[in-house]
């Protein structure tokens, strides 16, 4: 293992009940993803990709088996723990988006420095900055609903990204977008990930994201169907 | 991060203004009910007081004993010292005498003879003497209905209900026929000079009002009287005041073994008073209680509700890295200035009715006709300082409770299944 990694899984269950039944969501999951990369949880509804994203994002926890984020055990994490490690950590974006309807677009980018305790001049250089990274300083100001699909997940990346994670969860962020929208946002990605280090995992079925990967895992009834390195678009 | 809650709150009316207006609601309900009965049981002591039983009274044992008899028989004799006594003992009281009596009131024709004639409840005060206070702890002045107050001997009062009743005029002469304190027939004759409404059904029936010094020369009562009573000069009956006075003057005064010795009873002590203000309070408690688990009850489904609602956005916090403790906290946070702004908010308006209620009243004398309680017929609120703050009881444990059982639900969740809700 190089030393470079910093998510690691072995031997990972997850089993659902289902009435008299046991669904098993992830099936002996063992990889390792080092820093900076840009990989991809590729396969059809039900294979497990959300799954492992929320473990390894400590929302959820392993029926068996270890999963090791930055040199936390997620299944012996604490819930404060498990919420100190997503807060300084890693940064979430969503196929819906999930942007806080009440608030602006500054102030829902803000949130997660609220939540990391800086002072009011630090938390609006970083939330500029970070807007400035998805091209939507202008548009601070404005309510969710005032967006369209592509803002409103650029100003999710801008969330995501704002407190400068080690590590992004995008779970099928192109999902709800059309194809220009889905280029633009990824070709962002691209850039913050080169720019900034950080290591990206996605979870997706859309053609669109597959093809700006640099390692694609296919996951199939909950287990590694293959893993590959790509050459990117 | 308070302003960050606060922003949120202000703007998602559904968070805010839903559960404010419940708060409100109740809290209104809480003021508005706490100050009627304040008011109930206020104008309670005041008639009672007024009419009745001053703030504290006192009979000769004898009297005391069978006092509903109004057994003038048995009334204490050496009225003057003593009220010269409790006067340097106790001057920041108001002592006075009084006669309560009964009788026939008969209204004789032009040659004399009987025109009409009916029974009587009948109280002498002393309304003549000029340090006397009896016109306004009566509050005679405002009671006038027709004609003026006495102004000298030989003059009556009577109630303006019986007055029509007997289809009598002011001016006309009137002919009271009692008992003496000595068991012999009396007889004397006034002047009706005014006819009064007093307010309470058990006097307007049939009440005559003379001066305390005609009756004790019609009654043969001199320096006699059933009843001395004595009020704290500001007129509020403070209980534990009273009890102070009470017990120093049973100790210094009373004979136990002497029949005619004086002895002092407090308000609360006459006519099961004390019960009924023990129920006033308990009444007061209870309405609280209800007020709080009702309310209780319906924020808690309205947090239930409108976290079901926000489950999305507690997974979407807790994912940026929020912890469940710090989502619960601000929760209760949330809860607890909604509960600050409905309470303020409740007691304003409850204050608002009540204030209407405390000034205009509401007319219970159809209800009244028959009642032998000293009771006002106008039912008034009364606002008390505890008026101010006794909203924010229910008003705030109401929501904060509530808030913290539906809460609960974000601990009983998983963190992923809560995200996931965000998306449906």
């Amino acid at each position: 293992m190089k030393n470079d990694v910093i998510i690691e899984t072995r031997g990972l269950f997850k089993r659902y009940p289902l009435g008299e039944h046991t669904i098993v969501a992830l099936n002996d999951i063992s990889l390792h993803f080092s820093k900076s990369e840009f990989a991809g949880l590729v396969g059809p509804s039900g294979s497990g990709k959300t799954t492992l994203l929320n473990i390894i994002g400590s929302l959820d926890s392993p029926s068996e088996g270890s999963a090791t984020v930055l040199g936390n055990q997620i299944e012996s994490l604490s819930s404060r723990k498990a919420a100190e490690l997503r807060n300084h950590h890693i940064g979430f974006i969503f196929q819906t988006f999930n942007l806080l309807p009440v608030y602006s677009v500054f102030e829902n980018v803000e949130f997660p420095l609220l939540l990391l305790g800086l002072s009011a001049d630090e938390r609006k250089k970083m939330v500029f900055e970070a807007l400035e990274w998805v091209n939507l300083a202008d548009r601070a100001k404005s309510k969710p609903a005032q967006l369209s699909g592509g803002q409103s997940q650029r100003v999710a990346i801008a969330r995501a990204i704002v407190k400068r994670p080690a590590i992004i969860l995008a779970d099928e962020p192109t999902a709800n977008l059309d194809a220009e929208n889905s280029h633009h946002i990824l070709k962002t990605m691209v850039t913050l990930n080169k720019e900034l280090g950080t290591t990206f995992l996605f979870s997706t079925h859309d053609a669109k994201v597959v093809q700006y990967l640099r390692r694609k895992i296919s996951l199939i009834d909950g287990h590694v169907a293959s893993d590959e390195l790509c050459q990117p678009a | 991060m308070i302003k960050f809650i606060i922003k949120g709150l202000l703007r998602d009316r559904s968070r805010s203004l839903f559960p404010v207006l419940v708060v409100l609601s109740g809290v209104m309900l809480t003021v508005l009910m706490h100050c009627w009965i304040r008011g109930t049981e206020s104008d309670m002591i005041r008639a009672n007081a007024s009419f009745s039983t001053g703030h504290v009274k006192i009979m000769s044992r004898a009297y005391a004993k069978e006092a509903d008899q109004i057994p003038n028989d048995l009334a204490y004799i050496g009225v003057s010292k003593l009220i010269d006594q409790l006067n340097t003992e106790w001057p920041n009281m108001i002592w006075t005498p009084r006669i309560r009596f009964g009788g026939l009131l008969d209204i004789p024709d032009s040659n004399g003879e009987t025109r009409v004639q009916g029974p009587v409840m009948g109280m002498a005060v002393d309304l003549l003497a000029p340090q006397s206070h009896e016109i306004s702890i009566l509050n005679l002045k405002s009671s006038v209905v027709r004609g003026r107050l006495p102004e000298k001997p030989g003059e009556l009062l009577i109630s303006d209900e019986f007055a029509q009743r007997l289809d009598v005029n002011i001016g006309e002469t009137a002919t009271l026929i009692s008992a003496t304190m000595y068991g012999s027939m009396a007889t004397a004759n006034f002047t009706i000079v005014g006819t009064l409404n007093f307010g309470v059904a058990a006097m307007d029936r049939g009440a005559v009002i003379a001066d305390v010094q005609d009756i004790q020369r019609a009654l043969d009562m001199q320096d006699a009287a059933g009843e001395i009573l004595g009020f704290s000069s500001d007129m509020i009956y403070r209980p534990q005041q009273i009890a102070v006075i009470e017990q120093k003057f049973n100790q210094q005064y009373s004979d136990k073994t002497g029949e005619f010795a004086p002895v002092m009873l407090a308000l609360s002590e006459q006519y099961g008073l004390s019960q009924t203000l023990e129920m006033i309070s308990s009444a007061t408690s209870f309405v609280i209680v209800i007020f709080v688990s009702v309310m209780s009850i319906v924020l808690w489904n309205a947090g239930l509700m409108g976290s079901l609602r926000r489950y999305g956005e507690f997974g979407i916090r807790l994912a940026m890295g929020e912890s469940k403790a710090h989502l619960y906290r601000s929760l209760i946070l949330e809860s607890f200035v909604i509960g600050c702004m409905g309470s303020v908010l409740g007691t304003a308006v409850g204050l608002l009715f009540a204030y209407y209620l405390q000034v205009h009243g509401f007319d219970i004398s159809s209800m009244m006709k028959n009642a032998s309680m000293m009771m006002s017929n106008v039912m008034r609120a009364r606002i008390t300082p505890a008026s101010f703050a006794i909203g924010f009881v229910p008003g705030i444990l109401a929501t904060t409770l509530g808030t913290s059982i539906s809460g609960l639900g974000i601990y009983r969740r998983q963190t992923s299944q809560l995200t996931k809700e965000f998306e449906a």
